[in-house]
């Protein structure tokens, strides 16, 4: 149904203008994300995660710069967008929710300041209201006694509450969509479930969508409706979080849910060989092969391309690109799950 | 025989105290005792700033604890005169959980790895080579790759130089303080694997210190849970796992997300204030301890 449709990504590309060779941090990426869902994005560090949420709002640092694509948001093309609408855009339509709230926040303004910067810049509040929304957010945020928190400093707070304040200000102006770059990854595991928790509270009381992003799996697996998988710059599997954990078509994919530790204590590991690939020097076939147990000739000639499973569960892997749409190639002896 | 034995372990540390402020005291480390039984994993778990890492620090020395004993093989190291301390200190090693900050850049590996070693006046200089050399085959590092820089490895790779540094004097017990945390999900497993096959091939004790409860599940023996400097549960790690008393461990352990869309979710919080922090560790079973 492409009425619901909030956000489509067509074959967006950044590419970081670096010597010797430039490096494509993001490579043919095409998603959507629909109102109301949250689409997990997951990869390991350098994966272009990052750099896709730069590259959504337009704030990629040079030397890196968008190559191509289309970022449609309510019907708009962002890339063709001027940047004073593209300011607009940022907070009122897309709000974002950094891993490191230290460095999102600035230290010398107080906690309410922030909120209140974000409302009166868009014109939702008055200098002489902000603050009492300012509060009202931060309650709506769990943080306790708010009318005394709202003067206190970022430095003042712990990483929990830091990454609170991030979220009250991310929806101050109510934006349809919301981007978290890992927002628990500094936590810990109790902080980080409360967070979890309310970032599932404050979509469904502000009908958000969201692009969470995460190396955890566990944490994809709790949140997420549909799921992206990346590697070196590119999507290699995306579906339903079910058709994900429970039917992983691409041998990363697999291999990363194999590797997870749940098996019989004291057994080894399912790793994957190898190592996290250098953007500067991808093989010239699949980016995976190196590290692949199922890789084959074909695998070194192009990057394989876009196989649809089902109608959500699409994968880019030759063990898939079957002659005869819809047949499944039976799994490999040497595939690891 | 329990190999290391920490009883009664305080480390304070003073905070602050300038003109007009008064001095506090952060109770990093506030009375913990626990053992490690040879060849066992023994694991540290709790939140952040709990003092996991300052009692670690504390059994090698690498700070000055306030007060307590730290036995191993028998011998309170917390007397031991210097010279004595270093020696000791040959059987026990730490490994670290930043791989990028832990190694000299400006070191090559193999440098890195011998110097203990030469610290301890072990070996010609041939033959550190051919033992660093063979350091690097033990921890699945290409010999090849000796004279290169740290920057010149994956995150992985220069967690396997942390460990072969380690390893170096040949050491029976290590502290592994959140070794993997650091790494990519899909490397975390490989080294994991590899402690693992290090601690039967060299009949390694440990004591692992870390975030992921999953992990510890699967590689730990014992566990103990820290809170605010203190041990509030201790005991095999199945029974810890099935059989939680203190709200902090059922609430920690509620808190891992389950790599499975399906499971179901029941999150305990924690109440601090129901936290009697004053209750001492009491036998619930066999084995196993808490603070209830
Ligand atoms: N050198 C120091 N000076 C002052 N305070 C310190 C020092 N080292 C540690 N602390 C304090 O001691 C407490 C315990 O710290 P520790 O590093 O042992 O925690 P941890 O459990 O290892 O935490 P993490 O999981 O974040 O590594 C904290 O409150 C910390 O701020
Ligand atoms: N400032 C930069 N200069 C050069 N290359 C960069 C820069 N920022 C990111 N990159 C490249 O983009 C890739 C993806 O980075 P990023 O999106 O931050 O990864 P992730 O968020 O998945 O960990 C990196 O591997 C790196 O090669
Ligand atoms: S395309 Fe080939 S190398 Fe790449 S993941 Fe599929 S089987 Fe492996
Ligand atoms: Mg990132
Ligand atoms: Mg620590």
């Amino acid at each position: 149904m492409v009425s619901d449709t909030l956000l489509a990504v067509e074959n967006l590309t950044t590419v970081f203008d670096v010597r010797p060779t430039p490096v494509v941090a993001v490579n043919d990426v095409s998603f959507e994300i629909r109102k109301g869902e949250t689409l997990g994005l997951v990869g390991e560090s350098g994966s272009g995660k990052s750099v896709t949420a730069f590259s959504l709002i337009r704030l990629v640092q040079s030397p890196g710069r968008v190559a191509g694509g289309k970022v449609i948001f309510q019907g708009r093309d962002l890339l063709a967008t001027s940047e004073p609408e593209m300011r607009h855009v940022r907070g009122a339509g897309i709000g974002f929710v950094f891993q490191e709230p230290m460095a999102a926040l600035n230290p010398v303004m107080r906690v309410g300041a922030h909120i209140a910067e974000a409302l009166i810049v868009h014109g939702l509040a008055s200098k002489s209201d902000a603050r009492a929304r300012a509060v009202e957010l931060l309650r709506a945020v769990l943080i306790t006694d708010p009318e005394k928190r709202v003067d206190d400093y970022p430095h003042q707070l712990s990483g929990g509450m830091r990454q609170r304040v991030m979220m009250a200000v991310a929806l101050a102006c109510k934006p349809p969509l919301v981007i978290a770059d890992e927002p628990t990854t500094a936590l810990d595991v109790t902080v980080q479930a409360q967070i979890l928790d309310l970032l599932r509270d404050m979509k469904r009381e502000f009908d958000l969508s969201l692009l969470l992003i995460t190396h955890d799996l566990g944490v994809i697996a709790e949140t997420a409706d549909r799921v992206a998988v990346m590697y070196a710059g590119r999507i290699v599997e995306q579906g339903t979080v079910r058709e994900i954990f429970h039917d992983p078509m691409h041998p990363y994919t697999r291999g990363l849910l194999a590797s997870i530790p749940g098996g019989g204590a004291g057994s080894r590991l399912k790793a994957i060989d190898g190592t996290v690939p250098n953007l500067a020097s991808l093989p010239p076939g699949c980016s995976f092969a190196p590290r692949c147990p199922a890789r084959m000739a074909v695998c070194d000639t192009a990057f394989p391309p876009v196989t649809a499973i089902d109608r959500e569960h699409t994968v880019r892997c030759y063990l898939h690109t079957s002659p005869d749409p819809g047949a499944r190639i039976p799994e490999p002896a040497g595939t690891a799950r | 025989m329990a190999l290391v034995e920490v009883r009664n372990l305080v480390k304070h540390f003073e905070r602050g105290g300038g003109l007009l402020r008064a001095k506090t005291v952060v109770k990093a480390v506030d009375d913990v005792s626990f053992s490690v039984e040879e060849g066992e994993t023994f694991a540290l778990v709790g939140e952040s700033g709990s003092g996991k890492s300052t009692t670690g620090r504390c059994m090698l020395r690498l700070v000055e604890p306030t007060s307590g004993e730290v036995r191993f093989r028998g011998e309170n190291v917390l007397g031991f005169s210097s010279a004595r301390m270093r020696a000791a200190r040959r059987d026990m090693q730490m490994v670290f959980q930043d791989p990028y900050s832990s190694l000299n850049p400006r070191m090559r590996a193999f440098t890195i790895v011998e110097e203990p070693l030469v610290i301890h006046g072990i070996g010609t200089r041939t033959g550190r080579r051919s033992r660093v050399a063979d350091l690097f085959q033990l921890v699945g590092l290409d010999p090849a790759h000796l004279d290169r820089y740290p920057h010149e490895f994956s995150g992985g790779q220069r967690q396997r130089i942390g460990l072969a540094r380690a390893l170096a004097l040949n050491p029976s017990f290590i502290i592994a303080d959140e070794p993997v945390s650091a790494l990519d999900v899909s490397i975390q497993a490989q080294v994991i694997n590899l402690l693992m096959d290090l601690q039967e091939q060299l009949k390694l004790t440990y004591l692992f210190i870390a975030h992921d409860l999953r992990l510890v599940r699967h590689i730990s023996s014992r566990v103990a849970v820290m809170y605010l400097g203190r041990i509030v549960e201790m005991g095999k790690t199945a029974e810890i796992f099935e059989n939680a008393q203190h709200a902090y461990t059922k609430a920690l352990l509620s808190a891992v997300p389950a790599p499975d869309p399906d499971a179901p979710r029941a999150r305990i919080e924690l109440d601090p204030a129901l936290v009697n922090h004053d209750a001492p560790l009491r036998r619930i079973a066999e084995g196993h301890f808490a603070a209830v």
